[in-house]
């Protein structure tokens, strides 16, 4: 800096060019105009527009999302093993319209990334600069014959919270002492990967209280799963007997259902009935990735690492569940993150600055028995343009971690819950 | 050309500024919002057990990360979080962190237990813990009106060796009791 003046800087330059290289908001006041429109408001919807307010409140933030309340898929697994209430899931957008977004209850049904335009089935379209896409998942029913959203109604998926995650506990409080549960995990990619097996274990709590000489069969279309061997060691340590897991290389994974005769039938040609039937189907992004042609061949939506962008139509981002995010994974705390780094690229963008380094964080509790939950962590950044995890970083509760740390991730769960969840909606 | 010529300036003065623009490291901001998912927005923790960690000194949260990083400090999970940054971005992220309002929560505890709290306070932590524990110069962690659990995890990890203990600090510690201990935390936590 010795011969060269911040004052002199300026005087070179010129203010715009020093504005933008030096990275000072300097367009801030005149950014009154730019508008961002955020398709979804779940959890990276919902995050992204409080953080895009809290990096720039001159930008026109809208919200589109056909729900009034929104409930969260984490901890919705507490609901099904009694241990919580539906209403304790269940938030609504007065903290975002606090926060000066416009929420508007409706559903998109169309995108036009020239136009940069989106249109709702309510008949009004609105106008953006940049369009943040956070639909989630679409459930797959085709992918496992006899099943489809009506026999959802009788064999609930209860993979998006809410009315089902309502049937599924009652289902189980109506179930005999003595019944089983039959609970079919999808195959990979899907939203919230240790999710399949809490449930097992939420469900094996209420059981073991209730209806002790119940069984639960998970026939996984998978062979390996997320924190397999924490979960397993659960599985024996508190449910043994109780819960059984099938690696899809055994019986060959569901393959169709039958809601009259309530059972399924496995690749190997099994037939097995169940008291309360789980299915979990394959999932997409959501429908209207699609629709939007936002998804590739794989059903969901390729991205720029640094900003979420699509790779297909520029001035739309894709966060959440329907990204392909991978490493990141289909999680609400990577959701969350995801949300916060790409509101902050689009601020910088929308006031003409380039969008900063990027840091991910992802953090999954799960809990498994009373006292007794366990994680998994990592953080993660940019490399040559794509998301990577930090070396040396992260991993899981260790196996032969003590009762106290187990008792203590409990407490953290809760706490990741209620500041998760404030930090969405509140 | 003009930009060109700008860039080759900025790069030739080694002007501070320029570096948030041109380099590649995510900004503190961007580092300290990942922890709002445990912590709370800015830090604030809605509990039941995660610390509030708004508005302690940046140099408690260094030593905290190097602390959890290296496996000196016990934790459950901030070991594994902790690695994922260099010194760096430990030192940007706790600047933020520092400079966040320190949150307060409203915690019910029984007024007897406080008010053998505050005598146990009054004689052996107000030195180090000055405030209530509510100031962030002390370098100590904020302590005043923080969650009673992580209060009570502390104290039984630094009593379990599992961290380690300000000298001055583990000669007030040896001499009380159980209960006292209890009363302190509750004297802190009760703070709003």
């Amino acid at each position: 800096m010795s011969k060269f003046s911040r004052r002199d800087f300026v005087k070179i330059v010129g203010s715009t060019a020093a504005a933008t290289a030096i990275g000072l908001p300097a367009f801030t006041a005149a950014a009154g105009s730019k508008k961002v429109v955020i398709v979804g408001g779940g959890t990276a919807g919902a995050t992204a527009a409080k953080y895009i307010k809290r990096g720039d409140a001159s930008i026109d933030v809208t919200v589109i999302e056909p729900n009034k309340d929104y409930y969260t898929c984490y901890l919705s697994n507490e609901v099904l093993g009694g241990g919580r209430k539906l209403e304790s899931i269940k938030f609504g957008y007065d903290g975002l319209k606090g926060h000066g977004v416009n929420v508007v209850h409706d559903m998109v049904t169309a995108i036009d990334p020239a136009a940069k335009k989106v249109t709702t089935a309510g008949g009004d379209t609105f106008d953006y600069d940049r369009c943040i896409v956070a639909p989630g998942i679409s459930l797959r029913y085709d992918t496992i014959e006899g099943y489809s959203e009506e026999a959802a109604e009788i064999m609930p998926h209860a993979w998006k919270a809410g009315a089902q995650t309502a049937l599924l506990r009652k289902q189980l409080e109506a179930m005999p002492d003595g019944g089983t549960v039959v609970l079919a995990p999808p195959p990979n990619p899907f939203r919230c990967p240790p999710g399949p097996y809490e449930r097992a274990c939420q469900i094996g709590m209420y059981l073991k209280a209730n209806k002790p000489k119940s069984k639960i069969l998970i026939l996984d279309a998978k062979a390996k799963f997320s924190k397999q061997k924490l979960f397993m060691q659960a599985f024996e340590k508190h449910y043994a007997g109780m819960i059984e897991w099938q690696s899809v290389e055994a019986t060959g994974g569901v393959k169709s259902v039958d809601g009259a005769a309530m059972s399924v039938t496995t690749g190997n040609g099994d037939t097995i009935k169940g008291d309360v039937i789980n299915i979990i189907p394959a999932q997409h992004a959501g429908t209207i990735a699609k629709t939007a042609g936002l998804t590739d061949d794989s059903g969901w939506c390729p991205i720029d690492g640094k900003t979420f962008e699509s790779t297909i139509h520029k001035g739309i981002h894709v966060i959440g569940d329907a990204a392909i995010q991978s490493p990141l994974p289909k999680s609400g705390y990577a959701a969350n993150s995801e949300a916060k780094v790409t509101a902050a690229a689009v601020v910088a963008m929308l006031n003409g600055n380039d969008p900063g380094d990027p840091s991910w964080v992802n953090t999954c509790y799960s809990i498994v028995g009373p006292e007794d939950a366990i994680s998994v962590a990592m953080v993660y950044n940019l490399v040559d343009g794509k998301v990577a995890k930090v070396e040396g970083s992260g991993g899981l509760t260790p196996m032969d971690s003590s009762a106290s740390d187990r008792a203590r991730e409990v407490q953290y769960a809760y706490s990741w819950f209620n500041n998760i969840t404030s930090d969405i909606f509140g | 050309m003009f930009r060109r010529k700008t860039v080759a300036m900025l790069l030739g003065s080694g002007l501070m500024l320029g570096a948030t623009a041109l380099s590649a490291a995510p900004t503190g901001q961007m580092l300290a919002d990942t922890c709002a998912g445990c912590h709370g927005t800015d830090g604030a923790s809605t509990g039941p057990a995660t610390p509030s960690i708004a508005g302690n000194a940046a140099i408690y949260i260094v030593d905290a990360m190097n602390a959890y990083k290296s496996g000196d400090r016990h934790s459950t999970i901030m070991g594994r979080i902790a690695k994922g940054y260099s010194d760096e971005e430990i030192e940007a992220m706790a600047e933020v962190i520092a400079s966040w309002p320190m949150h307060t929560t409203n915690q019910q505890f029984d007024a007897d237990k406080v008010a053998m709290g505050a005598e146990v306070y009054e004689d052996g932590c107000v030195k180090c813990h000055d405030e209530k524990g509510s100031l962030a110069d002390d370098e100590a962690g904020i302590l005043y009106s923080q969650w009673y659990p992580y209060l009570t995890y502390s104290i039984e990890d630094f009593k379990a060796g599992h961290r380690e203990m300000p000298k001055k600090m583990r000669k007030v510690v040896e001499k009380l009791s159980d209960e006292q201990l209890d009363a302190v935390n509750q004297f802190f936590a009760s703070q709003k």
